[in-house]
């Protein structure tokens, strides 16, 4: 490459883009040795997640950097995690600034997914702030010879009942650096002397993003950087036979390592021009199954493992005694998550450092992938995140990293690659295709004895990560394997039956690569369970709501929220549904404790069905949510209303398409989602536990949706939908006659 | 290489470009660093890279720069800054009706430009109007209040 960029113009290109970069002043990081740290970073910052430093720098000025290992990815995250900062260390909010996921810079705090950003990663930060604060209070206490119980701190100054006060900046010279571990026993403030947590602060993110200011990875641009393009197989699992270079200019680079295939040019229409002309013949390969028939290919896959999730007394002999049985089977489509913004990201290549700016949702996971992929050190690999568009989970933002990547290395200069429509829908991890079988054994009196349940679902293999499709194509190795995330939770219930087995039965392949979509397992699991009840419900003659009451186990949370939404929905009133009505109205119920030991939620879903269309209206949606400590409240609703909706979309509307060759859903007209007429009226309440631990928000919201809808949609119709997504013509075939 | 003229947020520019046909979206993004539109879709499909030419919501995603002619272009740069705001820039601020936020420029492009023909929309009205608009975060019923909340200030 002609013109070397020098890593500080890296730095630099970076440096007013990614979030105000610099490395703090303070002394606290301007003594550090990087000899002395094992698990030091960029110019000697702590990393480690046990140092307080790893997650705090504070200024002379009295300006505070969060360091977080989990990202922001639209959900609000940067926000709050600076709300819980500003609070525990007694600095304004405004003075606060944050640096997310860059793998010199932050702590590993793990991916940034299964609503566990605030509930584990927001505490790991509340535990430094209190060691910071207790320590600068310390070094205060000597500055103003007083003790520390005739201190009081506001704002980062720190004041002694007798007189006299000093600023956090002003005692940096007294603080030892990175001796300090974080120490959970730390003393925590009382939420109820709070005044940043629990107040809707407005978003920082937001007003960025209104005036198009905001980077994206989407923006961000290095000198002499090509734009690249991939071209996929023309079929899951072809072999690249031959590309004919001819068939683009000449100034257009193309890169072919194994069955991966890409051209990179100077001007971003070219390479994409270029990707389109490209000529390149495949082997024809027709391996994926008959669409029409996926979920009996399903069940004819080879069993990897059962996994029995939890077992109460003996089902087998119950269910063999009972006098009454039900059993049913639920069918969760594939689906896509359908990012609006495709994948991005760009990789630059120097002095035998891979730097890579990326979406994704885990810096340091994917850093590991790509040191794998390219046979590199991973403390030569370097992963700085920039947000994206929503990726809900395992979409594509870690593949087009090992795109950009694999580019970057070939071409020796700064690649950015940015998939196109097709690409992202027809190529990214998929939620796999899920059958759940039901089976309840009633007594004579119509109480439930025996509860059976059977979940398929794709085995979890290797360490947890999804391998990269470009190392895939390349036949390179990317430290992966399957996985659709964690699929057993919820397959259990939080109801008391007599006898219970819940079984997910690992199948040892799937037709599309999976991997999690928003609440991955967790909402297909709690449509089967919660409409299977709603099923016994009616076969006993108990109301929805009493049956749950009844059965659920000690939990007075659990029955204040579905109690609560009982009472916001009017589900005591709720008119009858008029069996003669062409549009017919009728109300549904679900409930869940997220995981069985954290967030609460329960819905009621009003809809109304077309009897002669099998068109379905959710007219309103009613949810209750008991997350324990809320950091922010508007936050919060904010991420209650995305789920309702974005599930809805799913629950009504999303179903990946394929033939025997690949995925024909390329675009936003063959995979439909949720748009502005159809969107409900949504009635929220939190109920707020100040005094509680906080815990997860957006993804126990997607779990009670299906359910909630499917319940509705039979109070209305008697007409039961167990096939998701409920399209006209799958309701309609549910209707009686 | 050819040059072609183009005035956006009322600056006149004159890009020097292999392919005149080139869809606005690129020109705007690659040769001019305006990040408002965004790259969606490329079929005009989902509206994250809708600009105003001549105050027409228009998905630049799929229009060739050549056809822009003497047309005025207006991005959300264009549209209102922080110290002087378009009024529905304001009320999405205020409604925090954005998520991921990749969507909200072809959001707040159609309102602004179906506010100017109807300022006194039902909120039917304004749902029918951005019923090409794709959201994947689920934020319709915040941008509908903003959009509401912007139309009788």
């Amino acid at each position: 490459m002609n013109a070397t960029i020098s890593r500080r113009r890296l730095a630099q290109a970076a440096a007013g883009l990614v979030v105000s970069f610099s490395l703090p002043a303070g002394r606290a990081l301007a003594q550090v040795n990087a000899a002395a740290i094992p698990t030091a970073g960029f110019g000697g910052k702590p990393i480690s997640p046990t140092i307080v430093e790893s997650y705090i720098a504070i200024d002379r000025r009295g300006r505070v950097t969060l360091y977080a290992g989990k990202v922001d990815l639209g959900t609000g995250v940067q926000t709050a995690f600076m709300q819980i900062l500003a609070e525990e260390l007694d600095v304004p909010f405004s003075a606060v600034t944050m640096i997310q996921g860059d793998t010199a810079l932050t702590p590993d705090q793990g991916p940034t997914n299964g609503s566990m950003s605030v509930q584990a990663g927001g505490m790991q930060v509340r535990h430094a702030a209190a060691t910071a604060r207790r320590e600068l209070l310390t070094l205060a206490a000597s500055h103003l010879k007083a003790p520390v119980s005739a201190l009081s701190v506001k704002d980062g100054v720190v004041r002694a009942a007798a007189g006299g006060s000093v600023t956090y900046g002003e005692l940096l010279p007294a603080w030892k650096p990175l001796t300090l571990n974080v120490d959970n026993a730390a003393p925590l403030k009382s939420p109820a002397d709070y005044t940043i947590v629990g107040k809707s602060v407005p978003r920082v993110d937001i007003p960025p993003k209104i005036f198009a200011t905001f980077t994206y990875v989407q923006d961000f641009r290095l000198p002499g950087m090509l734009h690249g393009r991939v071209i996929r197989p023309p079929a899951v699992g072809a072999t690249l036979l031959s590309v004919d270079h001819s068939s683009v200019p000449a100034s257009v680079q193309i890169v072919r390592k194994g069955n991966f295939l890409a051209v990179a040019a100077p001007d971003e229409w070219a390479a994409i021009k270029a990707a389109r002309s490209l000529k390149a013949t495949w082997s024809d390969v027709q391996n994926l199954p008959d669409q029409d028939k996926l979920y009996d290919y399903v069940r004819s896959t080879q069993v990897a493992r059962d996994q029995v999730s939890s077992a109460v007394g003996d089902v087998d002999s119950a269910l063999a005694a009972a006098p009454r049985k039900l059993k049913a089977t639920y069918e969760i489509a594939i689906q896509t998550h359908g990012s609006i913004g495709p994948s991005c990201s760009v990789a630059a290549m120097e002095d035998g450092v891979m730097t890579l700016w990326t979406p994704a949702q885990s810096s340091h996971n994917l850093r590991k992938q790509l040191a794998a992929m390219l046979n590199m050190k991973p403390e030569n690999v370097r992963c700085i995140y920039i947000a994206g568009a929503g990726c809900y989970g395992r979409n594509g933002f870690e593949d087009v990293g090992a795109d950009a990547a694999l580019m970057a290395q070939a071409l020796g200069k700064p690649v950015r690659v940015q998939w196109m429509r097709q690409d992202e829908h027809g190529w990214d991890p998929k939620s796999p295709p899920t059958v759940i079988d039901m089976e309840a054994g009633l007594d004579a009196s119509g109480k439930v004895q025996a509860w059976n349940a059977l979940f398929w679902y794709p085995d979890t293999t290797g360490n947890g990560n999804v391998t990269l499709l470009g190392a895939d194509l390349a036949g390179l190795p990317s430290d992966g394997g399957m996985n659709p995330g964690g699929i057993l939770n919820n397959t259990q219930i939080p109801y008391r039956f007599p006898n219970i087995k819940t079984t997910a039965r690992r199948l040892a392949s799937t037709p599309l690569r999976p991997g999690w979509l928003r609440t991955p397992g967790r909402m297909q699991n709690s449509f089967a369970n919660e409409s299977f009840l709603d099923e016994i419900a009616v076969a006993s003659g108990v109301d929805p709501l009493d049956l749950r009451l009844q059965t659920m186990m000690d939990d007075p949370r659990g029955i204040a929220t579905l109690q609560r939404v009982a009472d916001i929905s009017g589900w005591r009133h709720r008119p009858k549904a008029d069996p003669h009505a062409a549009i017919a109205t009728g109300y549904g119920l679900s409930y869940l404790k997220y995981e069985m030991d954290r967030t609460y939620v329960a819905a009621v879903a009003e809809v109304a069905v077309d009897r002669s269309s099998g068109a379905v209206q959710v007219k309103r949606f009613f949810i209750v949510q008991d997350c324990g400590q809320v950091i922010n409240p508007d936050g919060t609703r904010n991420q209650i209303e995305g789920n309702v909706i974005q599930t809805l979309s799913r629950t009504m509307k999303e179903r990946v398409t394929f033939d025997r060759r690949m995925v024909t859903s390329l675009d936003w007209s063959t995979y439909s989602i949720i748009t502005f007429p159809e969107i409900p009226e949504i009635v929220i309440d939190l109920i707020d536990r100040p005094d509680s631990p906080p815990w997860g928000v957006g993804e126990a919201t997607t779990a009670v949706v299906p359910p909630a809808v499917s319940n509705a949609i039979f109070a209305a119709t008697g007409g039961r939908v167990r096939s998701m997504p409920f399209t006209p013509d799958v309701v309609k075939a549910a209707i009686p006659a | 290489m050819p040059t072609e003229t183009l005035t956006v947020n009322g600056k006149v520019h004159h890009i020097e470009i292999d392919d005149p046909s080139t869809p606005l979206l690129y020109v705007l993004r690659d040769h001019l660093h305006l990040h408002g539109p965004r790259f969606g879709c490329g079929m005009a499909e989902c509206g994250a890279c809708t600009v105003h030419i001549d105050g027409q919501a228009t998905r630049s995603c799929v229009y060739p720069l050549s056809a822009v002619g003497t047309s005025k272009v207006v991005t959300l740069e264009g549209l209102g800054t922080p110290e002087h705001p378009h009024p529905l820039q304001t009320s999405f601020v205020e409604e925090q009706a954005a998520q991921c936020g990749y969507c909200i420029n072809g959001m707040i492009m159609q309102s602004a430009s179906f506010l100017a023909q109807n300022p006194h929309p039902t909120e039917h009205d304004v749902k029918e109007a951005l019923a090409n608009n794709l959201c994947k975060c689920g934020t319709h019923a915040r941008i509908v209040r903003a959009v509401m909340r912007a139309s009788v200030s």
